[in-house]
């Protein structure tokens, strides 16, 4: 194991915890602001990669893929929050769950009926394809810098966001306490319209960058939402900055893992035997993190103190 | 009595009446459907336990389901194959005794939902949430690489184990035992709901500091909520695996949680007989619907939103109205 | 879902077909919805293309969605068997529901015929008299795959799939017949997406050439990281990452693959090629090997139709056994367990106007059966 092999390794377990982050930042804001969990997440993911696929499919342009991967995912968070969602505040968590788990059967089949049971093509565009060589003598493509460069601008953004600005403090303070800045005159609708379609556009953006370099297929949003929702709870709910940190943690763990736990059981066992157990375990691996670090904190790393 | 009470009356009547009825005139299938439908609403029977008197929503539920499927497939396998499950340091054959295999199965959910609760009842609301499904994913990887119970493959078992003094092939029988034990399991968690655990356990639900402040401990008391919801639950798993003649990972899967909680969400939560209802109108739905098109996914989506966003309480609670505060 | 097709309604020309004594009932349980549709529509397809083609009005279909659920095609078999009381069943796509019922099935006295799955069990020690398998073993493509490794040239070659049953089947398939060293053996997570650590290895592996089994999703998105990687080896896998279905979904990436398969539409017979043709008029698109393996089972049933009654279970079994029919890619034999002996060829994926295809540069494997057929004991 090399340290050129090693530190490709790193940068790509970050590339895949920076995307994760896009994902992971719209759903903590959503639950940390209006206390909704959205099981239909992924399938705005989905949605975004799509439209992006068609798009691109259209124009041949990979750019303006993009734009449509963030309107529509956009436009399709802003009218199922306006149409659904809206109703579900005042209910309790199981009946998000059920909700959202009955838009997901929507969506999907939605999409399916509408694009057919293929899955889509979409692929990156000629100036940004081929690797790249870094300092070191290292070879990397050059996409999955860009990814990991657009995944640090958005969260930088996002920081700026919250931090600097009107929205950012009504956001905060909805966190915080939602009835009081209703007492205080803030438009809660047109805020929460704000914010999940934010969430959304964010998902949907991820749902086209990684889809360039994986498949655009109905389902494809289920798997990252599960991880998703690990990010943000051992990132603890309602902080980007833990929903970063949580990222790149499993983001890391998963690729770094999964390279080193079969060669860790080298030392145990047979060759055979020791790569299908640490196959087993690498899957396992985020899963373990996750309930280790419940375990020592209950609520996430930089989650509210109980 | 209730109204609740001439409800779940007449809904067990009638999952008592109609599989005769179809045994009668020969629609075999029918029968099938109901038993899948009477294992599902026990393993959300079990579910509720935790849920809907405990607030404890637990989206790994499907370990202990598959557990009880494993438990099943494993000493049934060996009894087919007639090798023993381990020779040292003491011998164990396989079994193909339902009852055994129950007892097995009960244990062994009721143990691991031990050692699981007493890691995640650390958390709470999201996170509870959250953590048991990180524990059922492990569940579920691992099964998929275990080989030696054919991994994703799944096992099968040729031939439905036997219960003293049933042939459970004939799918009445097999459907009348599952219904016995769904009636008694009812009355369990009936008398659970009255009984002074069950109102500790709701209050601790309602008011956790409360019921501290009154000398019980609301941990041990989810602990012990989710032990026995765990053990439920993995008893429907091993009937599940028998009606199905197979066992396979997917038993462990976060979906198979997912629609276990949507069994009971759908006939309403906390009530006595809601996952009997929901898990009873699932089966309904997905055998039904499935006629009407290829995406019958889509009206499914539909029709569960529409329960959600205009049932208050799940069928039971559009019904029957509100729950009254007692009897 | 549950449409029932009568090929033709019969009215009065009847008379001239073989004379037929009873209609016989076929169960189609195949995955219509959900991710992995693809493959049961194509199946579907092929095999509805065929009934019709034949006029055939003594054969009902009854066609059924197993969600690529286990414990739901367990479900449909039972209702198909006991209720609606068929005779044949038959469309399974995944070995893992393939295993969930077929056993139960052919004790049950029904016959399966397969239009896709072949896992090693079935073939082996778990053979039956009432399973036939139209399409292939398991581990047939891959030890093709294998074959053609060795004249290719490939010395160190480094091998992945995923981490479940039939990945690990085809490694073994693959390394059956491959005589050179393995530069890397990794199982990866079944699902998962993105590859780069994967591909870092196989650079630093120093390997010559990459052989992957990842099906669906999964192999379009490793092909894709692949070719933006820099790693620029020979890649040879089996026809399921490269179909007609998922092709179109990888692009230039796919272009010069190699790949093994027992059928592509330009082998050279007129049984093919009036099947690649009335299957692009009927459906509108170019038809996938699986849409010919669900062709060649619907064909195969009315071979046997055609010789014996579905009620003498032993002259419809050897009528099956005979396989007396044009098969779309050519002769078509079974072993003594019932799975097929049959060329398998070396592809390379081209493009053909604005298709991304396939086109048939060698055979890989000669009259090829499998490797479990001898423990067999039928």
């Amino acid at each position: 194991m090399s340290l050129i092999l090693l530190i490709e390794q790193m940068l790509n377990g970050l590339q895949f915890g920076i995307m994760l982050f896009l994902m992971a930042a719209g759903l903590t804001l959503i639950f940390g602001v209006m206390g909704l969990i959205n099981l239909a997440h992924g399938s705005l993911y989905m949605i975004g990669a799509f439209c992006a696929a068609a798009v691109a499919g259209l124009t041949g342009s990979f750019v303006l893929g993009l734009i449509a991967a963030l309107a529509g995912a956009a436009v399709a968070g802003a009218l199922v929050e306006l149409v659904v969602i809206r109703r579900l505040y005042a209910k309790d968590h199981l009946d998000q769950v059920l909700a959202t788990f009955a838009l997901i059967l929507i969506f999907s089949e939605g999409t399916r009926w509408v694009f057919g049971s293929f899955p889509l093509f979409l692929d990156i565009p000629d100036f940004l394809s081929g690797p790249v060589t870094l300092p070191g003598g290292i070879e990397y493509p050059l996409y999955r810098l860009t990814l990991i460069v657009v995944g640090l601008l958005v969260a930088a953004g996002l920081f700026l966001l919250i931090s600097r600005t009107r929205l950012g403090i009504q956001i905060r303070a909805g966190e915080n306490d939602r009835e009081m800045i209703a007492a205080l005159g803030i438009d809660i609708a047109k805020l929460y319209t704000i914010v999940f379609a934010l969430g959304a556009a964010l998902a949907g953006l991820a749902g086209a960058l990684v889809g360039a370099i994986q498949s655009v297929q109905v389902g494809m949003g289920e798997p990252v939402l599960i991880l998703a929702f690990v990010v943000i709870v051992i990132g603890g709910i309602g902080s980007i900055k833990g929903a970063l940190i949580g990222a790149i943690l499993v983001g890391l763990t998963d690729t770094l893992g999964g390279i080193f736990l079969p060669e860790l059981m080298k030392l145990f066992f047979a060759p055979a035997t020791a790569t299908s157990i640490g196959s087993s375990l690498a899957s396992m691996a985020i899963y373990i993190l996750m309930a280790a670090v419940l375990v020592l904190r209950p609520t996430g790393l930089f989650g509210a103190r109980p | 009595m209730t109204r609740e009470t001439v409800f779940n009356a007449v809904v067990l009547a009638a999952l008592a009446i109609v599989p005769l009825w179809a045994h009668v005139t020969g629609e075999l299938f029918t029968i099938t459907l109901a038993t899948r439908a009477v294992i599902l609403a026990l393993a959300a029977v079990g579910l509720n336990i935790a849920l809907g008197l405990g607030g404890l929503v637990s989206l790994g539920h499907a370990v202990f389901f598959g557990i009880g499927g494993y438990a099943m497939g494993i000493l049934a396998s060996h009894a087919q194959n007639y090798t023993p499950l381990m020779e040292w340091p003491f011998l164990i054959d396989g079994t193909k005794s339902m009852p055994v295999i129950w007892l097995v199965a009960i244990v062994l959910s009721a143990l691991v939902a031990f050692v699981i609760g007493l890691l995640s009842l650390r958390t709470s609301g999201v996170y509870f949430i959250m953590i048991t499904l990180a524990f059922g994913q492990m569940f579920y990887f691992f099964s998929i690489s275990w080989s030696a119970y054919g991994g994703e493959d799944g096992l099968s078992i040729y031939v439905r184990n036997g219960f003293p003094g049933l042939n459970t092939l004939v799918p009445i029988q097999f459907y009348g035992l599952c219904f016995a034990i769904l009636a008694l399991v009812l009355l369990f968690a009936a008398k659970l709901q009255r009984s002074p655990f069950g109102l500790a356990l709701n209050a601790a639900r309602q008011a956790p500091d409360r019921v501290e402040t009154v000398g019980l401990n609301p941990m041990r008391l989810r602990l012990l909520a989710f032990v026995l919801s765990g053990a439920i639950t993995g008893l429907a798993g091993a009937l599940f695996a028998d009606l199905n003649r197979f066992v396979s990972p997917t038993m462990f899967s976060w979906q198979m949680s997912g629609e276990i909680i949507v069994f009971i969400i759908l006939g309403g939560v906390a009530r006595l007989f809601g996952p009997v209802v929901g898990a009873v109108l699932f089966v309904a739905l997905e055998h039904f619907l499935g006629d009407l098109s290829d995406y019958w996914h889509i009206y499914l989506g539909f029709l569960l939103l529409g329960v959600v966003l205009f049932a208050r309480g799940g069928v039971i609670g559009m019904l029957l109205g509100r729950e009254k505060a007692h009897d | 879902m549950k449409k029932t097709l009568l090929a033709a309604v019969a009215a009065a020309a009847l008379g001239i077909s073989p004379a037929l004594a009873e209609p016989v009932k076929v169960g189609m349980i195949t995955t219509l919805s959900g991710g992995g549709a693809g493959l049961g529509i194509d199946v579907r397809d092929g095999f509805m293309l065929a009934v019709k083609q034949s006029g055939n009005e003594e054969l009902e279909v009854i066609i059924e969605d197993d969600q690529r659920k286990p414990d739901i095609a367990v479900q449909l078999a039972d209702k198909l068997v006991q209720s609606e009381k068929v005779d044949v069943l038959t469309g399974i796509i995944w070995s893992n529901l393939a295993m969930a019922v077929v056993p139960s099935v052919t004790a049950q006295g029904k016959f399966y015929l397969s239009p896709n799955a072949g896992p090693s069990a079935l073939a082996g020690k778990g053979c039956n008299a009432n399973y036939f398998n139209v399409a292939w073993q398991n581990d047939n493509l891959h030890e093709a795959a294998g074959a053609y490794a060795n004249v290719a040239g490939f010395k160190n070659t480094f091998v992945l799939a995923p981490n479940y049953p039939a990945g690990k089947d085809a490694l073994t398939g693959y390394k059956r017949m491959y005589k050179g060293d393995l530069a890397g053996e990794t199982y990866t997570k079944l699902g998962q997406t993105d590859y780069a650590a994967e591909l870092a290895q196989i650079r630093a592996s120093g390997a010559d050439s990459v052989f992957f089994f990842l099906p669906g999703g999964m192999g379009i998105s490793f092909l894709k990281q692949y070719a933006g990687s820099g790693v620029d080896l020979p890649v040879v896998g089996p026809a399921f990452s490269f179909d007609q279905g998922i092709l179109q979904a990888v692009g230039d990436a796919a272009l010069g693959v190699k790949n093994t398969s027992q059928w592509n539409k330009d082998i050279d017979t007129p049984v093919n090629k009036a099947f690649v043709e009335s299957f692009q008029a009927e459906y509108g698109r170019l038809p996938s090997l699986y849409a010919s393996q669900g062709f060649d089972t619907a064909n195969l049933l009315l071979s046997a139709m055609a010789k014996a009654d579905v009620n003498d279970a032993d002259a419809f079994r050897s009528a099956l056994e005979e396989a007396d029919f044009e098969s779309t890619r050519g002769q078509f034999k079974f072993a003594p367990n019932h799975h097929p002996i049959q060329n398998i060829y070396v592809r390379e994926v081209i493009k053909e106007g604005d298709i991304y295809t396939n086109k048939i540069i060698g055979t890989a494997l000669n009259s090829h059966t499998d490797a479990y057929w001898s423990e067999c004991n039928m």
